[in-house]
């Protein structure tokens, strides 16, 4: 082998490798060897289930929905911090990461006081026939919530690196505002958009703390699937629970793969486009 | 930037489109941001301070601390000498396998927090793969303190390593490799030029961790068994007290762990102001 | 006495170290020159004890110098950013060798301070110790990087780049300090450069490089005069280039021939090369000579550079002649001249079109006229 010049590669490498062993792989490999204790009849079984099928509806859905949002919203956030100069610009900055900092669960029964029906949210809502808490919607709140740091902190540094020329050039060819935004600008943010996408998705797909206690969990209505995870543990119904686990580790992965194919394609395109 | 002079240069339309997009966002911020930190700290004080300071003193939250404060004392220790551990190999060694080795650093991020107190259970549970084994040498795991700190450990497995990866990158290993030179021990390069360079940045990831192994909610519920005063740590007792309709026992331990993120908050803005060129880029945290 | 023979060193991809073999004699300064890529940051390293070869060896006095760890190598090296310690003074970065020491050969505390101070002053940086890395200019940062390598007293200086991060001024400034510092020091020193003048004005030796092979070693005027390769020719100064064909009565290329053929007839093709200020632009008429246009004159200070056509060759050719000969021969724009070369080096081409330098013909002008 050859000879290393900085010293500690085996202690480092082997230290970094036999802790995520443990810690990490040994527990995942549990998960696997359990679920596959309920075989493919059962897997297809359990997940076929009206009950399970509902929520794993309401994670993924409301998750795709709740990031899709945050895209909207968080570049609005974006563009606002980075580009304007307002008083009280860097403490609305430094509040972005909030949902980042505080406990799930203290943003669960935060956002559930604050939307039910006399919560000084819920109370102007709830007359305009808008209900928030104990419901699906609840649900997407809590989502928004945990997954909106993630757009604003992704878009940041590109949207800072953004040369002030590229606009010009565009307005001084002609171009309106509004074109210059939709045609120049948004597509050179497309990867980051993506990316923030990704990892809000990814975020509220799994979300527990923050959702259970807003969502009111009625089965087939609004019950997440890690909720359905830890029932099926108090009924000590463990292949079920790892079963679950394992379809919703996929699910998060299939995800992530989705998304980042679809990164690569719109990075590519945006330096053609450059 | 110079996006004030700019503004003063623009036409009064384009003023007022910013004016209202400032509006906008502010407003999101303060109704979905503000309202429920405010939210927090009104409801624990809605009976005043005796009973606030009350639901503090009772034996169960001062357990819960203690125990918020035990797994923290654990877990953060054990993940940064991971993590160093980890950047070091990682960014100063060329070995087979290391873009896999970086996705498994990831992998906590991306799984879900009730799934990653399930795969304890699935292992040291009374139906896992140990569990026989444990229970036979009266060892307990799983409904107690060890498998809180290993689920917290799972979850908060990457922050540090994720910190110091991207910085010890782009700060290349020459001052490490002048200190060899210079006839430097491993252990002196280490502490005397890797560590102080990388101080702030770890200090970041610290911080990072420490905010969520103290503020972990699904992961340590799943392997908790809420057993009060043992088990329960801080995020577990408001919920516990939530669901019991104690109102205000619930939001004055949520107060706490809301101060303990906005104390977060505070030292992370100022380190990045501070340091920022020396934390370096990094993508935000997840879950 | 320090030995290398054969060195190879691969990485991913391409051949950093090809068969390398030099000898480097005590005190001696040493120049690695070649382009990016050529190999010769790895030898410094591998020297540094901060890369292995994978074949070969490193003999100091008899002794395998590879089996020796980096920091017991008694060497001094200035990287080429400098390596400075940010975080630490400039007293603390030039101590840092010493401190690190054990215990039982540590200097002591005054004696650390005193030697730093001394360095200070050598490398005329008084009054600066307590400032940090990212306080200094350029310059200063190099030479507390060289004060910092010579606190731990070394038996070999080596330097990588060590003017590459500077401007042009202090760039010149700071070699003829370093050649200085170097005759007081008697070191041996090694150094790494890309700039063919930096090593032609700075070491007792040059070690031209390229794609990892050592393409010829010696003192600067025999690297520039009688250069070794067609690569050394083209890489250091300024060349013409051009080609010969043997005809009946010899090699020649137009109007040109050079007398003798030391190939025998077994060549009928060769690259030629002539510096600019090699060339002759008055040739008297009895001798062969070019018919050149003179298309351009760059005047550079006391050097004038002519731009000229050889219509018979469709060859642009490079002349450098002093200022004042511009008037001496009445040089004018649209001029027509018999220009001659008066030393070129000639490299036959084998069956292939490839260059032989070991047949390298190295001629002269026999009667060596006044230009």
């Amino acid at each position: 082998m050859r000879r290393r010049v900085l010293p500690g590669f085996g202690l480092s490498f082997g230290y970094a490798v036999a802790y995520l062993g443990l810690i990490v792989l040994l527990p995942l490999a549990a998960l696997a060897w359990k679920a596959s204790g309920i075989g493919f009849e059962g897997l297809v079984r359990l997940l076929s289930a009206p009950r399970t099928l509902a929520a794993l509806r309401l994670s993924v859905g409301g998750a795709v929905v709740a990031a899709l949002i945050n895209v909207v919203i968080g570049l609005l956030v974006g563009w606002v911090l980075v580009r304007y100069r307002f008083p009280g610009r860097r403490l609305f900055d430094a509040l972005v990461d909030l949902p980042f900092a505080l406990p799930t669960a203290v943003a669960g029964i935060a956002l559930t006081t604050l939307y039910a029906s006399n919560g000084w949210l819920g109370r102007w809502l709830e007359p305009l026939g808008i209900k928030v808490a104990y419901t699906p919607l609840g649900v997407f709140v809590a989502m928004v919530f945990v997954g909106f740091p993630f757009v604003v902190r992704t878009l940041q540094p590109v949207l800072s690196a953004l040369e002030r020329d590229v606009e010009e050039a565009a307005e001084s060819l002609g171009a309106q505002r509004w074109q210059t935004f939709f045609r120049v600008i948004l597509p050179m943010l497309a990867p980051a958009l993506l990316t923030g996408f990704a990892l809000a998705l990814a975020r509220a797909v799994g979300e527990y703390g923050s959702v259970i206690f807003i969502a009111g969990n009625i089965p087939m209505r609004s019950e997440i699937a890690p909720l359905l995870i830890v029932q099926k543990l108090e009924q000590f119904d463990v292949a079920g629970a790892a079963a679950l686990g394992v379809a919703m580790l996929l699910l998060s992965f299939g995800l992530l793969v989705l998304v980042s194919l679809l990164q690569r394609w719109s990075q590519r395109w945006a330096e053609r486009a450059a | 930037m110079n996006a004030r002079k700019h503004s003063r240069r623009v036409a009064w339309p384009r003023r007022m489109v910013h004016l209202i997009l400032i509006v906008l966002a502010l407003v999101f911020l303060t109704l979905f941001l503000l309202l429920p930190l405010a939210t927090v700290f009104v409801e624990a004080f809605r009976q005043g301070i005796g009973p606030y300071l009350e639901a503090i003193k009772e034996p169960e939250a001062l357990s819960a601390i203690q125990l918020t404060l035990l797994v923290a004392a654990i877990a953060v220790p054990m993940n940064v000498v991971f993590g160093v551990a980890a950047a070091w190999a990682m960014t100063r060694f060329e070995f087979r396998g290391k873009a896999l080795l970086g996705a498994f650093i990831d992998l906590p991020f991306s799984v879900s927090p009730v799934v990653s107190g399930l795969v304890y259970v699935l292992l040291f549970g009374a139906q896992g793969w140990f569990g026989p084994w444990l229970d036979h040498h009266g060892i307990k795991i799983i409904f107690a303190v060890p498998g809180l700190v290993l689920a917290t450990m799972f979850v908060t497995l990457p922050f540090v390593a994720r910190e110091l990866i991207p910085l010890m990158q782009s700060q290349g290993s020459e001052e490490e490799e002048a200190a060899r030179v210079l006839g430097a021990s491993g252990w002196q390069m280490f502490f005397r030029v890797t560590l102080p360079n990388i101080r702030w940045a770890l200090l970041y990831g610290v911080l990072l961790c420490n905010a969520r192994a103290m503020g972990e909610f699904g992961a340590v519920s799943v392997v908790s068994g809420h057993i009060r005063g043992l088990t329960t740590t801080m995020p577990l007792e408001v919920e516990m007290r939530y669901n019991e309709y104690e109102y205000v026992g619930a939001f004055a331990v949520a107060s706490l762990l809301a101060l303990l993120a906005l104390v977060t908050l505070a030292v992370k803005t100022l380190l990045e102001w501070r340091y920022g060129d020396e934390i370096a880029a990094h993508a935000p945290g997840g879950h | 006495m320090l030995e290398l023979s054969r060195l190879h060193r691969r990485f991913a991809g391409f051949q950093a170290l090809d068969d390398v073999s030099l000898d480097i004699a005590p005190g001696e300064f040493l120049a690695l020159l070649g382009p990016s890529g050529s190999g010769k940051t790895t030898l410094l390293r591998i020297l540094a004890g901060l890369d292995y070869p994978d074949s070969g060896s490193v003999l100091r006095n008899g002794d395998d110098f590879l089996a020796t760890p980096a920091r017991e190598r008694r060497i001094g090296m200035v990287f080429q950013h400098y390596a400075l310690f940010r975080h630490l003074t400039v007293i603390e970065n030039i101590a840092f060798g010493l401190r690190v020491r054990p215990w039982r050969s540590r200097p002591s505390r005054s004696e650390i301070r005193a030697r730093v101070d001394r360095l200070l002053r050598r490398v005329q940086l008084d009054g600066l110790g307590t400032r940090y890395p990212t306080q200094l200019s350029g310059g200063q940062r190099q030479r507390v990087a060289l004060a910092r390598a010579l606190a731990v007293e070394p038996d070999m200086l080596l330097l990588d780049e060590p003017f590459g991060a500077l401007d042009a001024q202090v760039r010149v400034a700071l070699r003829r300090w370093l050649r200085e510092l170097h005759e007081e020091l008697g070191l041996t020193s090694i150094f790494v450069t890309h700039d063919q003048e930096e090593a032609l004005e700075l070491a007792d030796r040059v070690a031209v490089m390229n794609k990892g092979r050592i393409e010829q070693v010696g003192p600067p005027e025999v690297i520039y005069q009688q250069p070794a390769t067609p690569f050394v020719c083209e890489f250091i100064g300024k060349v013409n280039r051009f080609s010969v064909r043997r005809h009946a009565g010899g090699f020649a290329a137009a109007g040109w021939m050079p007398e003798g053929d030391p190939w025998q007839g077994r060549f009928t093709e060769a690259v030629a090369y002539v510096r600019p200020e090699q060339l002759r632009l008055a040739t008297p008429s009895s001798l062969p000579a070019w018919q050149a246009h003179l298309r351009h004159i760059y005047l550079a200070g006391g050097v004038a550079h002519l731009d000229l056509h050889v219509a018979s060759l469709d060859l642009a050719l490079e002349a450098d002649v002093a200022s004042e000969d511009l008037s001496r021969f009445g040089l004018q724009l649209g001029m027509e001249l018999r220009v001659a070369p008066r030393s070129v080096v000639m490299f036959p081409l084998d069956g292939k079109g490839e260059p032989l330098s070991e047949e390298r013909w190295i001629w002269h002008a026999r009667s060596p006229v006044p230009a």
